[in-house]
């Protein structure tokens, strides 16, 4: 069983954001680093079925500049076998650009699964893992909780609103994670040292044509302060005249 | 060593790390950092002021400890450890104490001071025999070193090791203050072999199993500090050893000592821990709890405390990382690692105190963790070397006069 496993490097979403000089992008400066959290159970669950199985390989791809030989070498160490590095430096907002790289890399490999996060937490499109099963031509089950791979057949369960859905199909197939699935384990100490041993191939990224641009990232405006109307029940009518009148909500 | 990161573009100083320390440890050292960071936050720090509480070390998480590679980690990988260097031994230790002192002690304990002496001046067979399963937490060990009457100065132990004819031992005694005590499937014992023997030349090792006829074990009761480790006192009446019990490269007290100097190393960096749990918790403190129409952390005086408690905390790491890196080099001393354990265990103590105080009321609860902190930081203050020896052993080297006589 081979199976392969899109991680983006994101920033720690606790952290505090700003808008880059460019405007199209966040000031990484103070901001930590680490794997899309999705990306983190998509990782958990090829590694569990591997050691379930006590054979195949998993793969773990990602794109961007040689930074991301971090995040690869945690999910080695975590307990993935081979990573590659799709390098390009600078950053890709068009998810079929990224998409299109990835499946240069991952048609002819062979693999019966391939597992996306449902979304990366930072840009949050939602659109890397579906393109990429279209550009290779394969079925896509999109954010899945449960998973079960067996005799050539993915049956995966998706939450709806107080409903849920069974789906099957055949591999070789795309999943992408959604949370509940699997936690990321940390890596152990053994794991860690282990992974330096392990390969990592860095590979130039053949992206798509870029088929849209970021035009401008903004923060929303800050809220304006609260205003006190007035004290004890003289002050209703008043109060009850501005959230008509002003902020409209009644 | 490392080639320095400090030019890195990728490794610019992040929020929570204003000295880019970060930038000073390889790749693989704050992987290591991180894993156990996780495993605090997942695994500690949601039951720790319960056990801390209820007076119970957390057993339940030995075995994972085990797996995860943290007991005896800076030992070789042939006897089952992670083979990892001082530095990333040392981070383990600041991360486990990040979650509770109780914790690091156990760690310390099973590591520096049982597995250590085991590899260290044990025979082949006995490392062969114990290393691997302490290293997996099925085995846990405990150091008994002080006496009732003898701490700072163990030169004048008691305890006493005869051997007999057919060269078997008898062992008679007591240790008092011996962490994982009760929880021990054996005991690295310090005792003299000679009777008349002032200065502890004759302090041979002994490793007792638990169960062996003649020793007691027994829990100790009413403490206000690492409540959740285990303390015990150990008694030996007149308990058989075999001949091969004796650690057979041990002799005098440098053993014991040589011991406490790793030991010792590991509670530099785990000070910090307990230090930058307060911090990060006083800080955001800091920036939530409104008081007189503001954030506390906008009047100057708060702002006075977190400068105070960031400085020591940056001071303390970068002593723990230069002292690791000498080790790793093999050229540290045992008067470097007082210095450290001296003054990092001193601050993180003050450091505890001060967020205790920055919290108000909520500071003595135990759903906070300064208190805690700051409660344990006076166990660490005193073992190991209290911090008026250490003041010695540095005043000794400094001025070539010895206080202790
Ligand atoms: C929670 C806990 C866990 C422990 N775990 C272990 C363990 O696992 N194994 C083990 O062997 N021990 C352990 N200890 C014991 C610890 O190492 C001793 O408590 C320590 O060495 C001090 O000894 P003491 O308590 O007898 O104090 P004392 O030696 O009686 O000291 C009392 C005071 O006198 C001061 N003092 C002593 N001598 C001098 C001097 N020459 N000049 C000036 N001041 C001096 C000391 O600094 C201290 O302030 C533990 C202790 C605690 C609290
Ligand atoms: C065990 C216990 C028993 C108590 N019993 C009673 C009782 O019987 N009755 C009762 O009414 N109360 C009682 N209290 C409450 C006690 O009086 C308050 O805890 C105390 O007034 C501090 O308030 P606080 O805890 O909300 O801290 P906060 O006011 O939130 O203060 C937090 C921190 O900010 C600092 N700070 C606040 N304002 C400023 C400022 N302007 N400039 C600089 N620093 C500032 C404080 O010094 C403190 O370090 C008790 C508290 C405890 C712990």
């Amino acid at each position: 069983m081979k199976l392969a496993v899109c991680i983006k490097r994101v920033p720690d979403m606790e952290g505090r954001f700003k808008i880059a000089a460019s405007g199209t992008g966040i000031d990484e400066a103070g901001l930590k680093y680490d794997m899309s959290d999705f990306d983190g159970y998509a990782a958990e669950v090829a590694i569990q079925i591997t050691e379930k199985l006590g054979a195949g390989e998993v793969t773990v791809i990602s794109l961007g500049p040689d930074v991301v030989q971090e995040t690869l070498r945690k999910a080695l160490s975590m307990g993935a076998h081979r990573a590659v590095q799709l390098k390009h430096d600078a950053p890709v907002s068009d998810g079929l650009a990224v998409a299109t790289a990835l499946a240069a890399e991952l048609k002819d490999g062979g693999y019966d699964l391939i597992l996306c996060g449902r979304m990366a937490v930072d840009t949050q499109n939602r659109s890397t893992g579906i393109f990429l099963a279209e550009l290779l031509g394969l079925p896509v089950i999109s954010a899945i909780s449960q998973l079960n791979v067996e005799g050539g057949v993915v049956k995966a369960r998706r939450e709806l609103e107080g409903a849920y859905e069974l789906i099957e199909c055949p591999l070789p197939a795309v999943v992408t994670i959604d949370e509940g699935i699997a936690r990321a384990r940390y890596p152990s100490l053994k794991g860690i040292m282990a992974a330096k041993k392990k390969p990592l191939e860095v590979k130039p990224a053949h992206l798509g044509a870029i088929t849209y641009q970021l035009e401008k990232m903004e923060l929303p405006a800050e809220r304006a302060a609260g205003r006190i109307v007035g004290e004890g029940k003289d002050a209703v009518p008043e109060l009850v005249r501005l959230l008509k009148e002003e902020a409209k909500v009644l | 060593m490392t080639d320095s990161l400090l030019g890195s573009p990728v490794l610019k100083p992040r929020t929570g790390d204003l000295y880019n320390i970060d930038a000073a440890l390889t790749e693989e050292e704050r992987a290591i950092r991180d894993s156990v960071r996780a495993f605090v936050d997942e695994k500690v720090i949601p039951i720790i002021g319960q056990c801390y509480i209820d007076g119970r070390f957390p057993t339940e998480l030995i075995g994972e400890m085990g797996a995860q590679g943290y007991l005896g980690a800076n030992l070789p990988e042939a006897y089952g450890c992670a083979g990892l260097s001082n530095v990333a031994y040392g981070l383990i230790n600041q991360e486990l104490e990040r979650g509770d002192s109780g914790i690091r002690s156990f760690a310390s304990v099973q590591g520096s001071l049982v597995m250590y002496p085991i590899f260290t001046f044990g025979s082949e067979e006995q490392k062969r025999h114990w290393l691997p399963r302490m290293a997996t937490g099925e085995a846990i060990g405990c150091f008994g070193l002080t006496e009732p009457d003898y701490g700072s100065n163990p030169a004048g132990m008691i305890t006493r090791a005869r051997q007999q004819k057919d060269g078997t031992w008898v062992l008679n005694g007591a240790k008092m203050w011996i962490t994982n005590g009760s929880l021990s499937h054996v005991g690295v014992v310090w005792a003299k072999t000679e009777d008349n023997d002032p200065d502890g030349n004759s302090v041979r090792g002994f490793l007792v199993p638990t169960g062996a006829k003649g020793y007691t074990i027994k829990e100790t009761k009413g403490k206000l500090s690492l409540r959740a480790s285990m303390t015990s006192e150990l008694v030996f009446s007149d308990v058989h050893l075999p001949a091969d019990a004796i650690l057979p490269q041990s002799g005098g007290l440098k053993s014991p000592l040589m011991c406490l100097t790793q030991a010792r190393y590991g509670i530099a960096w785990g000070a910090m821990g307990a230090a930058i749990a307060c911090y990060d918790e006083a800080l955001s403190y800091a920036k939530t709890r409104v008081m007189f129409d503001r954030p506390i952390g906008g009047f100057q005086i708060q702002q006075v405390r977190l400068a105070d408690m960031l400085t020591e905390i940056v001071k303390g790491q970068l002593l723990a990382l230069h002292l690791g890196r000498m080790k790793d080099a093999g050229t540290y001393t045992p008067q470097q690692v007082s210095l450290a354990k001296r003054n990092n265990v001193s601050v993180a103590a003050d450091i505890a105190r001060e967020a205790r105080r920055l919290l108000g009321a909520n500071g003595i609860l135990a759903e906070y963790h300064a208190m805690r902190h700051m409660a344990n930081l006076e166990s660490v203050y005193t073992y190991e070397g209290t911090h008026d020896i250490h003041s010695l052993v540095i005043g000794m080297a400094e001025t070539g006069i010895n206080a202790f006589k």
